[in-house]
């Protein structure tokens, strides 16, 4: 754990940014952790390669740092939605996901009220050309009104991943399923 | 020290001519007004609990498991290991009612302090819901705001909302209900509590800065509602969960040093009721100067400090000497930290402002010589009769229509607005008998409901009362766990009233029988009273917050079917008691009759047998039989699991309406797979067990009923599951007054 206040993150092969509220995120989610201490080597590291995990508000911050395009705005049904959500693996080609299978069927649980992805056509049309929208929400199954279902995507490094859903609640079956897990083993391979 | 107050002004502080004498008695003189402002709230009910406080003493709060009983900030008990389990629940219905979203999220704080400043860290949070009558022009409006604030505070928090319950009356109308329960996590051995012991310790002032907010908001919680209660809008504090969250972990790392003599949150009353509590019982005196109280507003004044309910504060007294390693801890979550007073040893409250001394009085006159009412009452009048109901209704068309009702449709819109998954424990979410919440690190699970049926207790307050108890204690045992302790949080109206305070008088009879009869004991509670708005009542509504221990959360039994062929046994006999029931309000309109009555004995045993075998791991489908009868408890486990059953009329009762939708209590409805049937129905029968086989599941995605006929489950699905969607999204009713 790195406090927000220090300036340097240690030497790691991964950065979580996990999910949760930050300091000010009655403004807009994540748009003041973005300018903490900590952020900025988060950002310098990630533009020199190290892998970085944004998971719900830690894809918040990561649009609002800029470190990923687009924003996340207010659920279109306008209330918090906490629930298991269908979605499809749509890219593998990734340290995220290479343990899942191409279109395979999964399902995390959501928890946000400001999930609603969105950016400009044109770069959601270099986002789908370029292989970096990693999850969509299932047909029907979409929470919150995201653009063309988009749940998680990429940098155009590809080592920077943000998604709403929450992978880290289903890796347990007691819990309600394990899902999840392929992404965290994908990562201990990827990275190991 | 000042001149005399007019009468006008004491009636406003809602203190009544004998009261204000009684003050003058215990002071020697004329009260400042200060003084009168302490005195107001410390003696308000919501404090002093001096409408029930004698009827209070009768219930039985202790067993080998109680850490701490009812007196501290919350209930404390023993779950093995060296953990403790510390909970309350506790109400915030007049500011729900005034403006819902601040007044649900600052009741969700206040209660997480009531247990974090103890020690604990929360882990669950559940909420007791009464709103009016669906139709009210209000009523949307309300649960929409509500909803949206206990989630917006306890989503922030991270902590998982895991259940509760939510109810439609129309006596809620002008008076709605939100109970909200805390249950969190301790070593046994590192119990914080509030009395302030020894002289000269430095008071410490801990969290967010004072201003105005919430001034008199234990007064309001006092008093009647009336058609200007808009107009305490202002009263209303509002809520911080960010703070809030900052304020937990700062307080768990403070606790992790030995530098805390004594801690308290600040709820009601603030600073007021904080530092007299901990003086009183520390047995010391507390002297504050009010110069150093860290202020949110300009000029304010003394009364104003000492009263105002601004959420997210602390009050604490340290050891000497260790103001600056509690000070560097604060400093680092970014909250204010400021020595404000010290304890004393003259057993008096001083309070300091301006080098002005505002206030100065004994503070057993706020404790111990606060009134104390024996208040008249009218004795237990309970409603009698069997009811009659007209045949011939078609028991699915009944079913679906008791699945669409206001009262029994999924409360699905309503917990997915929580986040109920956080922090990864959550191992039985919102929808089933009672929530399941892994113990970290371990394989334990504590089990967690809140229950009433507030119908049950308008006809009958001794029996209704006993009744929460006692499904609180079924909803527990029927995941498996052990029923451990309860927190009662008692709304009534104006126990001024010999008939309300009949009701009081019956509901805590009721509860210490049933308390007593289960080994259940109440650790904590809270009164809420004076719930009436121009003169009308509520129904009396004695919530239940009930937690159990399971030893190994792998062998938990849920509501949803499982398998095909399992078959299906009801446990506990159903006699068709159909007073009171939701059939009689659903389908023809009524609310007559009496209320089931409990056999309590029936109950232990039924529920010990039906513990034993989900323990020893032959049974993992389990529905206590409530709301709607055995058809309605039928319907549930099949929507859960997405499996179908037959099932027919067995056993006394052969009409199929009594059958059905009776609400006979102490009874489940178990779904045993083939192999262990025989031993089962063997078992039950030789501990002279009442038990009937009804039918089993099938592959068909149906609910059939033998010479009943059949519905699809996506059919029911539908009733079930739309209600509340439907009506939340309906046209907003504009609000008029």
């Amino acid at each position: 754990m790195v406090w927000h206040a220090d300036s340097e993150i240690p030497d790691v092969d991964l950065i979580v940014l996990p999910g949760g509220f930050a300091y000010g995120d009655y403004l807009r989610s994540g748009a003041m952790a973005a300018l903490s201490n900590a952020m900025r080597d988060v950002i310098d590291k990630a533009q020199k390669g190290v892998t970085v995990l944004g998971i719900c508000n830690g894809f918040q911050v990561l649009t609002e740092s800029r470190l990923l395009p687009g924003a996340l705005m207010r659920n279109a049904g306008l209330k918090f939605t906490c629930r298991g959500v269908g979605l499809e693996v749509n890219e593998t080609q990734s340290v995220f996901t290479r343990k899942y299978d191409h279109g395979q069927r999964v399902v995390f649980p959501v928890a946000n009220g400001e999930g609603n992805y969105y950016a400009d056509d044109e770069t959601l049309d270099r986002l789908e050309g370029e292989g970096r929208v990693v999850f969509r929400y299932a047909d029907g199954e979409n929470p919150n009104g995201s653009v063309r279902n988009i749940a998680g995507i990429l940098n155009e490094k590809r080592n920077v991943l943000g998604l709403m859903p929450h992978p880290e609640r289903v890796v347990d079956p007691l819990l309600g399923g394990t899902d999840g897990r392929a992404m965290f083993e994908s990562l201990l391979e990827g990275l190991g | 020290m000042s001149s005399p107050i007019a009468p006008e002004i004491v009636k406003e502080h809602g203190l009544s001519p004998d009261e204000y004498s009684r003050i003058q008695q215990l002071l020697g003189r004329e009260p400042t007004l200060v003084e009168l402002g302490i005195f107001s709230v410390m003696w308000s009910e919501h404090c002093s609990y001096k409408s029930t406080r004698v009827h209070l003493a009768k219930l039985p709060t202790k067993a080998p498991w109680v850490l701490q009983g009812p007196g501290e900030n919350a209930g404390v008990i023993d779950i093995g290991d060296g953990d403790a389990c510390i909970f309350k629940m506790e109400s915030h219905n007049h500011p729900s009612f005034i403006e819902p979203y601040q007044g649900a999220a600052t009741g969700v704080g206040g209660i997480m302090r009531d247990v974090f400043t103890m020690g604990a860290r929360p882990i669950a949070m559940l909420n007791a819901l009464r709103f009016g009558e669906p139709e009210h022009p209000k009523t949307r409006h309300l649960v929409s705001g509500v909803v949206a604030g206990i989630g917006g505070y306890g989503n922030c928090m991270g902590v998982p909302t895991v259940g509760g319950e939510v109810n439609f009356h129309r006596s809620y109308n002008g008076n709605i209900l939100v109970n909200a329960m805390c249950v969190g996590l301790a070593r046994a051995d590192r119990i914080f509590k509030s009395a302030a012991k020894g002289a000269g310790n430095p008071v410490v002032y801990i969290g967010s800065k004072t201003g105005r907010d919430g001034i008199h908001g234990a007064t309001m919680a006092s008093a009647e509602f009336s058609e200007d209660s808009e107009e305490k809008r202002p009263t209303v504090q509002v809520g911080d969960p960010f703070t809030e969250k900052l304020l937990l972990e700062a307080c768990l790392e403070l606790m992790e040093t030995d530098a805390i003599i004594a801690i308290q949150d600040m709820g009601a009353a603030g600073l007021t009721s904080s530092s007299a509590e901990m003086g009183d019982k520390g047995g010391s005196g507390i002297e504050l100067d009010l110069d150093k109280v860290p202020q949110r507003e300009e000029g304010m004044t003394a009364y104003e400090m000492m009263l105002s309910e601004s959420q997210e504060r602390m009050l604490a007294v340290l050891k000497p000497g260790r103001e600056a390693e509690a000070e560097r801890i604060f400093k680092k979550w970014e909250l204010d930290f400021a020595v404000i007073g010290i304890t004393t040893d003259t057993k008096r409250l001083v309070v300091k402002h301006k080098g002005k001394i505002e206030a100065d009085m004994p503070i057993t006159a706020l404790s111990d010589e606060a009134p104390r009412y024996e208040r008249p009452y009218q004795k237990r009048a309970a409603t009698n009769g069997k009811v009659d109901v007209s045949s011939g209704k078609p028991i699915l068309e009944s079913l679906q229509k008791i699945l669409a009702s206001p009262d029994m449709a999924s409360r699905r819109w309503v917990w997915e607005q929580y986040d109920h998954t956080v922090m990864a424990d959550t191992v039985q979410r919102p929808g089933g008998d009672a929530a399941v919440v892994r113990v970290h690190n371990t394989n334990k699970g504590l089990a967690i409901t809140t229950d009433v049926s507030p119908r049950y207790c308008k006809a009958d307050p001794y029996e209704g009362a006993k009744q929460a108890v006692a499904e609180a204690w079924r909803n527990i045992t029927a995941v498996g766990a052990k029923p451990l302790a309860i927190t009662d949080n008692l709304n009534y109206g104006n126990p001024e009233k010999p008939e309300i305070m009949g009701q009081i008088v019956a509901g805590v009879d009721g509860i210490g029988e049933a308390a007593r009869a289960l080994d259940f004991p109440v650790i904590g509670g809270n009164c809420s009273l004076y719930n009436e708005t121009n003169g009308e009542g509520i129904l009396p509504t004695p919530a239940i917050g009930g937690v159990g221990l399971m030893a190994d959360v792998h062998r938990m039994a849920t509501i949803a079917l499982k398998r095909e062929d399992d078959a299906i046994i009801v446990i506990g006999e159903t006699r068709g008691h159909l007073g009171q029931s939701t059939y009689l309000r659903e389908i023809e309109g009524r609310e007559t009759g009496a209320c089931p009555p409990v056999d309590l004995a029936v109950e232990r045993e039924n529920g010990d047998f039906v513990r034993s075998l989900i323990e020893t791991g032959r049974v993992d489908t389990v529905h206590d039989v409530s709301d709607g009868g055995l058809l309605v408890a039928l319907a549930e486990m099949a929507l859960a699991g997405n499996i179908g059953l037959e099932v027919g009329i067995a056993g006394e009762t052969t009409e199929s309406i009594p059958f059905f939708f009776g609400e006979d209590q102490a009874r489940y409805v178990l779904a045993v797979p083939a192999e262990h049937t025989q031993d089962i129905l063997d078992e039950a029968r030789d501990r002279g067990i009442f038990v009937t086989a009804l039918g089993k599941t099938h592959a068909a995605k149906t609910l059939r009923i033998t010479n009943e006929g059949e519905i699809s489950l996506s059919q029911l699905r539908e009733s079930y599951e739309t209600w509340f969607p439907n009506y939340m999204s309906s046209e907003e009713i504009p609000v008029t007054n």
